[in-house]
């Protein structure tokens, strides 16, 4: 918890950044960021395609209610008219917004076909949710392992812990052990849970998928610019749903092959985890 | 008529024709036992608004903890208690029965007919909601602690409810039998009590988006409480509908439940879209835009929520077919509610605006309300969906239409009414100061909540990362100022209840509608010897 004074100060800073607000840093983000694969670059041009398509219409109906509510009031001496219906408006105004959803829904269409396409994938990952943490297994490779929330995270997000938030490095997005992947491969991906349904969200991919007990689902993606990405558990999943991040390292690939040798060689090869060790100590 | 109580004389009464005004009994058992739509109007309105400060103080504890970044407050399986049970209250025990007020109160007068049709069943309807609600709130101080799933109370996780499980599973049902209780009476009332000459096509609008909603309920309650009654054997009998492991599918709950869970999102937006209809003409001296267009855009609606239920669930798998039927479906909704959107604005074009308490409302919920139905068209496309879903973009979306949408409605239909059922004006400038605390904080909690959504943050967390510090700063700062701003509209309707200038039976000079021919306060019994509509 921060002291009263660096509340203050953030309260402060909120203000001055409000004022600041086209200088937008990731604190003071306002909009959704592209992301690093064709997905979520997709993702974000659909969002910005109807974010503008709704900005426009709704700027124009508001500067009509605008106008109307400073044109048209009785203080000024206004006087109603009679009429109450009109064909031709009544036309046009349910015509023009078919056309509007026919331009967006085009695109759309297209996006969530090709979305939904896991053809030609070189490489499957299975991911099952736990309360509270994922389980990875590269099905084919032998190599399973669990990634729970980072030990610094975890101790600083009890309550009362007398631990700063901020000072803690990627407070609640960080694990113990990220999924890696290599860069620029089509990798497919299996879902599903061991207990309640969760959602596997990474944000810079693009995907969100619920994984549920007794369902496979699929999905792909293919990042190609190495790195470390971020992304949470997006269903409610029970009380620490808020502290199962996922965290996946793409590596180059022949990075990668190192790693997954080195995997399959030694210390982290797991068997079928037996369910009763892996519920998450939270102490809450 | 007049509404004096004749307690010392009821000997005296010639019990003519149309003399059937004794005015209610007195003390607590009036309540208890009334079978007046009026009386029963005013119960729901007052249990509605004592929920809103028991769905807000909850809303509360959440944007405290959400303050700033670690746990302060609570632990986080409270955290979920309070989302889910803020959600509850707030839908089921807050702004149906608020609307269900407005029914009971205005529809009879609205279409000249004495009363409800089903009074004692109304005596019912209402009555089951307190207990309803107070077994709700008391799940909260049993063992395990209160329902911590979410308000959608989806399997398996709602399977891990502790003792509260069965009482959550009661409420729901005890809840759906007072609404579908309700919405017969209603649909009974508007089809066999108008007044000579008030045929379908003249009812106010207010009437006629409860008619439909009615309808909405009556198709989709039943709905939830089969899908609830699921859970209950599941959890008790050893059934497995939704229970992977012995054959069942989890997901069919989620189908179930918004199947009820779409339309029920109309059916608390279409009494609101009602009272705003009676409203913008009034304040603008002229009469409604396009009428016939109006009904036929909420027939619309209501048919099309039983189409659309799946896009609650576009991240659930479905098949590539699905998505795309239910990402078209959706965005057919953009359609009719543009019409009624477009219809208001040119209500008010030329016409002779003032703006009264009730219309600084109604013109709030048109600016308000568009933002929330621009961020659902937006959700409705599923690519980009993937990204909004279960997010505070999704959290935003539905604050806008459900607060300064469907409560602002609400509100304001408050102030429009008031004066009718107390007999006294409000106090108009504590009025306005209201609308403007409420406008300037409503969008300072939750417009900040859309740019945290796009940001990465999920909903239902009670903690978040540091970059996602400052928005919600802002919305919990926006939260308490809102809150603490419907104190004051406490205090206005005590103020007017108890005194103020006297209202004339207009009220509003270009008010249009039966309600307004009879006396304000409204006598206890109108409209005994029909109206003559012309």
């Amino acid at each position: 918890m921060s002291s009263p004074l660096s509340t203050r100060a953030r309260v402060l800073a909120a203000i001055c950044g409000l004022l600041a607000l086209p200088a937008a840093n990731a604190a003071w983000q306002l909009n959704l960021p592209p992301g690093v694969t064709e997905i979520s670059r997709r993702a974000y041009d659909l969002h910005m395609l109807v974010l503008w398509v709704c900005v426009v219409v709704g700027g124009a109906v508001f500067a009509v209610m605008i106008y109307a509510l400073v044109t048209f009031r009785k203080s000024k001496g206004a006087r109603a008219a009679t009429w109450d219906h009109s064909t031709t408006a009544e036309i046009i105004w349910t015509a023009l917004p078919v056309l509007v959803l026919v331009f967006l829904a085009v695109p759309a269409a297209r996006d969530l076909v090709f979305i939904e396409d896991t053809r030609g994938s070189e490489m499957t990952i299975k991911i099952t949710g736990f309360q509270w943490k994922w389980n990875y297994e590269y099905v084919d490779q032998g190599v399973n392992f669990y990634s729970s929330l980072a030990q610094t995270s975890n101790v600083a997000r009890q309550r009362n812990s007398g631990i700063d938030p901020n000072s803690v490095e990627h407070y609640l997005l960080e694990v113990d052990r990220p999924l890696v992947i290599p860069a620029g491969v089509k990798i497919r991906y299996l879902l599903t849970s061991n207990d309640v349904n969760h959602a596997w969200w990474m944000q810079p991919f693009g995907i969100k998928r619920d994984a549920i007990p007794g369902y496979i689902n699929e999905g792909w993606f293919k990042v190609d610019e190495p790195g470390t990405y971020r992304g949470q558990c997006a269903e409610l999943c029970g009380k620490d749903h808020g502290f199962m991040p996922i965290v996946v390292e793409v590596l180059p690939k022949e990075k990668f092959e190192a790693w997954l040798a080195e995997q399959k060689a030694g210390t982290q090869v797991a068997t079928a985890p037996a369910v009763t060790s892996v519920v998450a100590t939270s102490g809450t | 008529m007049s509404a004096t109580q004749h307690a010392e004389h009821k000997h005296d009464h010639s019990h003519g024709h149309d003399d059937h005004d004794h005015g209610p009994p007195r003390g607590f058992m009036r309540w208890v036992t009334t079978t007046n739509h009026k009386d029963i109007g005013t119960l729901y309105l007052v249990f509605a608004l004592v929920m809103l400060f028991v769905g807000g103080a909850m809303a509360l504890v959440i944007r405290a903890e959400l303050f700033e970044p670690g746990l302060q407050f609570v632990h986080p399986d409270f955290f979920n208690q309070m989302t889910t049970i803020h959600a509850l209250i707030m839908l089921f025990g807050m702004i149906m029965p608020a609307f269900a007020g407005f029914a009971n109160w205005m529809i009879p007068m609205m279409i000249g007919a004495p009363d409800m049709a089903l009074p004692r069943l109304n005596n019912w309807s209402f009555w089951l909601l307190p207990f309803a609600a107070v077994m709700l709130l008391s799940t909260l101080l049993m063992p395990g602690g209160g329902p911590a799933s979410g308000w959608t109370m989806y399997p398996p996780l709602v399977l891990q409810t502790g003792d509260a499980f069965p009482f959550l599973i009661f409420s729901v049902h005890l809840l759906g039998i007072s609404s579908i209780m309700a919405s017969i009476n209603i649909i009974v009332t508007i089809m066999n009590m108008r007044a000579p000459g008030m045929t379908l096509m003249k009812m106010p609008l207010f009437a006629w988006t409860w008619l439909i909603t009615a309808y909405l309920l009556i198709g989709a309650m039943p709905v939830l409480a089969g899908g609830v009654t699921m859970l209950l054997t599941d959890q008790f009998f050893g059934t497995s509908f939704f229970q992977a492991a012995g054959g069942g599918d989890p997901v069919l709950f989620q189908h179930i439940f918004w199947f009820f869970g779409h339309p029920e999102v109309y059916i608390i937006i279409l009494p609101a879209f009602g009272i705003v209809s009676q409203i913008i003409p009034t304040f603008s001296r002229k009469p409604l835009f396009g009428y016939d267009s109006m009904v036929y855009a909420t027939a619309a609606i209501g048919f099309l929520s039983y189409i659309v239920w799946a896009h609650h669930m576009f991240t659930v798998g479905m098949p590539l077919a699905g998505e795309m039927f239910f990402m078209l479906s959706t965005m057919l909704i953009a359609i009719p509610t543009g019409v009624k959107i477009f219809n208001w604005t040119a209500t008010m074009w030329k016409g002779s605006i003032s703006f009264e308490t009730p219309m600084l409302f109604a013109v709030g919920f048109l600016f308000m309300f568009s933002i929330g139905g621009f961020s659902g068209l937006m959700m409705a496309l599923v690519p980009v969906d993937f990204q909004y879903h279960d997010t505070y973009f999704i959290v935003a979306h539905f604050h806008y239409v459900l607060v300064p949408g469907a409560l602002f409605a609400a509100i304001g239909g408050a102030y429009y009414w008031l004066p009718k059922w107390t007999g006294h004006m409000y106090d108009e400038t504590l009025g306005r100061v209201h609308f403007w605390l409420s406008t300037i904080f409503v969008n300072l909690l939750f417009f900040p909540q859309h740019f945290l959504g796009l940001a990465g943050m999920p909903r239902r967390i009670p903690d978040y990362a540091t970059q996602f510090a400052d928005w919600n700063m802002w919305s919990s700062i926006g939260a308490f100022g809102f809150g603490f701003s419907q104190l004051l509209f406490v205090w206005v309707v005590i103020k007017c209840v108890r005194g103020g200038a006297r209202a004339t039976s207009q009220v509003w000079d270009e008010a249009k509608g039966l309600e307004w021919t009879v006396p304000s306060p409204a006598p206890y019994h109108t409209f005994q010897q029909a109206p003559d509509v012309k």
